[in-house]
């Protein structure tokens, strides 16, 4: 019954693999989401350098043309459902309560269930390559090329019960999430004050419990056409391949709205702290990313202009393509705005939120072009569209996502990255992000159809590719560099102290790592930037904790604190559960009885099991 | 232990609502999608222009809906709806702390809910002895893909129904805190509700 201080480093991370394994902590749950993220951050890119490997020279046979496109559409659904939606998720899970002065998330033990879900759907994705062969038909799955006829392997069972498992982890995290920010946020923490990052938390979780069920539908139909004999998308039946495009692009772009914004709230919050001074035009900034998600949902089909669905829908999504446009630049205008007359200090996280807004910038005018169907009908399915949604994804939001590794790093693990050698993994990954991505315009232009396994001496791509492939080499060499800057200032790193960056929100006015309760005391805001207020506005806002924390009385045992929620083990089983019943889809039945069971026992675990 | 549990929880809210209560809404939100695919799914197959030029499309539609037994449906849709007001009448009573009424009422909503169960198993069964089966035409298959998900849904509501009158005699719902009787209701409600289109859409017009 004791009283504990604050001390200056806690041991937030300590204790066995159990404890790793039944954690219902957000902070330990965003490490465990970083871990598996990068993890597979780095599978989609060895598997973009064997790609690029492939295509340095013409009419070159390193990777078998089957291996070819199994490692083109693992690399595609890899980097967005493996890596960059989960590495959101994970600062999603270091960054929202921290912010909104909350303890942990409106449901922790549902948190630990998500990721459990993304973790085993990703292994199951990925043994796909061992068990009869990866999916090869693009990461969109297009309708015939998903019908048994012509994918007679487990392949595209893999991929749509994977993605589906995917679905169901993001679902679940978005509602967690949205719960957390509409109900969790400490005193005086209204909408208006909350950082961006956690507004475009918000919108995003919004993002995909709406466009998620789509492809739900999607799949549920894709696999009864696999396994009942229906025809939703056989024509041979009466079907309609175009519904699988149509139900895929009504989800797939929102889809890329919901990799992009949480990398813009990053960018939103990054950009202030080294400018010195607050994000121009917030609430703009809030709304017009709620606008964009809004439109987002109103132009699928610009990915379908050359299916022919006529020239009033094609001109009418033309213009809501574009229209997006609008709320984009807004936002684009207001990060200058901050940026100018600022006293700019050009850190890593800086620099890689400049970076940002450079590239994004970049892929945002090819994408506006590939907005009008008569420039879309001409370079549709080359390498223009390629090198345009490496500029937004690459250029926007991995930049981005790498701003928040090197800005927060510190605070999640109270080291700082070694600057130098941030400095040096930044401008390696500039250069070879451009020499990779660039040349694919000019590709693109001269016709270079994506997806195809080599090409000829004669067609005058040769040097092109060269340069795509070093530059793609030089992006693999910068996150080696990446890497091992992290690995070692886990260990050795410069001790960051609670406030590194003389950051203003609610997360710097605590320990680097945060205690396990985040807050002694929960704080009351009155400002955007209440940490700066209370550095240099002057007056005490209670933002900061200044006393220790107050004992639970309801609960006398040992560690006398406050009362966290138990960690659960039921969370590992019900994913287990989930996911071994779809191995029993794919394998043998004896997997779905086990996986059912497990899954319904665990569940009834969870149930009785007080949420305490 | 579970009294503690959810006297713990009652922590107050920035928007004064209980958390569970806004995650219900949040994950109906997703439902809707989730329904509204599966309905336009079944629209646009029925007026799917391929298809009629293919001899499939609208005719297997007219054909299929021929089919339906509309009398027995119409009765079943009047009980799933009616259920609906015994899951009104159980929150009522439970939050004037009429337990054992507030249980009566719930395992009416368990009992209508068994009976629509009961017609859709024995229309699925009809139409599969009748040669029926999702593989048979676009018809058969948006049929089965529609009913079945909301028929899905209806067995997990059953299910959960059923937990929240097994709590109940746990010592769960005596206080003020009904939400666990409120949280399914929101969720049967909701079902109810997609029946009202999906009813409308395919056995009526």
């Amino acid at each position: 019954m004791a009283t504990t201080t604050v001390s200056v480093r806690p041991n937030t991370y300590a204790g066995t693999a159990w404890s790793w394994i039944t954690t219902v902590d957000h902070k330990r749950i965003a490490v465990l989401y970083f871990v598996t993220s990068l993890a597979f951050f780095a599978l989609g890119g060895v598997e973009a350098l064997l790609i690029r490997l492939q295509l340095s020279r013409p009419e070159l046979d390193l990777v078998h043309p089957d291996r070819f496109a199994e490692l083109f559409t693992m690399h595609g659904t890899t980097m967005v459902f493996l890596a960059l939606m989960p590495l959101s998720a994970a600062f999603f899970n270091l960054l929202v309560p921290l912010m909104i002065g909350a303890r942990d998330v409106a449901f922790p033990r549902l948190n630990a269930l998500s990721y459990w879900v993304y973790l085993f759907g990703g292994i199951f994705l990925n043994i796909s390559f061992i068990a009869g062969g990866a999916p090869a038909m693009g990461w969109f799955g297009y309708a015939p090329l998903t019908a048994t006829e012509f994918a007679d392997t487990h392949a595209v069972d893999f991929w749509a019960f994977g993605l589906q498992i995917l679905g169901v982890s993001s679902i679940l995290a978005s509602i967690n999430f949205i719960v957390t920010i509409i109900n969790m946020r400490a005193p005086g923490m209204t909408f208006n004050r909350m950082p961006m990052f956690v507004w475009m938390t918000l919108i995003t979780g919004f993002l995909i419990i709406f466009a998620f069920p789509v492809i739900t539908i999607g799949l549920v139909l894709l696999l009864f056409d696999r396994y009942l004999g229906t025809s939703f998308f056989l024509y041979q039946g009466g079907g309609d391949p175009i519904l699988w495009q149509h139900l895929f692009w009504v989800f797939g772009h929102p889809e890329v709205y919901i990799l992009i914004l949480p990398a813009m709230g990053i960018v939103s919050d990054v950009l202030p702290t080294f400018s010195r001074k607050p994000l121009f035009g917030y609430a703009v900034v809030a709304y017009s990313g709620a606008a964009i998600a809004l439109v987002g949902f109103g132009v699928w089909t610009h990915h379908m202009f050359t299916v022919g669905l006529g020239p009033v829908a094609d001109t009418a999504f033309a213009i809501s393509t574009m229209a997006v446009a609008v709320p984009t630049g807004v936002k684009i205008f207001n990060w200058i705005a901050t940026l100018w007359g600022g006293s700019i200090s050009l850190r890593t996280p800086m620099l890689f939120a400049i970076g940002f807004i450079a590239m994004f910038i970049l892929g945002g005018l090819t994408g506006v072009s590939l907005g009008s169907p008569p420039v879309d009908t001409q370079v549709q399915d080359t390498y223009y569209v390629v090198a345009h949604l490496h500029y937004v994804l690459f250029g926007g939001t991995i930049f981005g996502l790498f701003a928040g590794i090197y800005f927060w790093f510190p605070k999640m693990t109270g080291r700082m990255l070694n600057e130098g050698w941030g400095k040096v993994h930044f401008w390696l990954m500039m250069i070879g992000f451009n020499l990779a991505f660039g040349p694919q315009h000019q590709l693109g232009i001269d016709g270079m159809p994506r997806r195809i396994h080599t090409y000829g001496a004669d067609m005058g791509w040769d040097v092109w590719n060269l340069m795509s492939t070093v530059g793609a080499w030089t992006i693999g060499l910068s996150m080696l560099i990446f890497a091992i800057n992290a690995v070692r200032s886990m260990r050795t790193g410069r001790d960051a102290g609670p406030d590194p960056w003389d950051g203003g929100t609610l997360e710097w006015s605590m320990s680097s790592p945060p205690p396990v309760y985040n807050f002694a005391e929960v704080p009351v805001v009155d400002d955007r930037y209440p940490v700066w207020k209370e550095k240099h506005g002057g007056g005490h806002t209670g933002a900061v904790v200044t006393e220790p924390p107050a004992a639970d009385t309801a609960h006398d045992d040992d560690e006398p604190h406050i009362h966290m929620p138990n960690p659960s083990y039921w969370p590992i089983l019900v994913a287990a559960g989930m996911v071994l019943a779809a191995c029993g889809l794919i394998f043998h039945q004896v997997f779905l009885l086990v996986g059912a069971l497990i899954f319904g026992i665990s569940l009834i675990g969870w149930l009785e099991e007080p949420p305490g | 232990m579970t009294v503690d549990a959810h006297a713990h929880e009652e922590h107050p809210t920035s928007t004064g609502l209980d958390s569970r209560k806004v995650a219900m809404w949040a994950f109906l939100g997703s439902e809707t999608m989730f329904f509204g695919s599966l309905i336009l799914v079944m629209l646009i197959n029925k007026h799917n222009t391929l298809g009629v030029m293919l001899g499939h499309g609208d005719h297997t539609f007219e054909a299929g809906q021929g089919m339906l037994d509309l009398v027995l449906t119409s009765f079943t849709t009047f009980v799933l709806l009616t259920s609906s007001l015994a899951m009104v009448l159980s929150l009522a009573a439970f939050r004037n702390r009429s337990l054992n009424w507030g249980r009566f009422w719930l395992m009416v909503v368990v009992a209508f809910g068994a009976i629509f169960l009961g017609g859709q198993v024995y229309e699925f069964t009809a139409f599969v002895r009748e040669g029926l089966t999702p593989s048979t035409n676009l018809f058969a298959a948006s049929f089965y893909m529609l009913v079945g998900f909301h028929g899905a849904h209806v067995a997990i509501g059953i299910l959960w129904l059923l937990a929240v009158v097994y709590y109940s005699y746990r010592g769960r719902y005596q206080s003020a805190d009904t939400w666990g009787v409120e949280m399914v209701g929101l969720y049967w409600h909701f079902v109810d509700l997609v029946w009202v289109a999906i009813f409308t859409l395919i056995y009526l017009i």
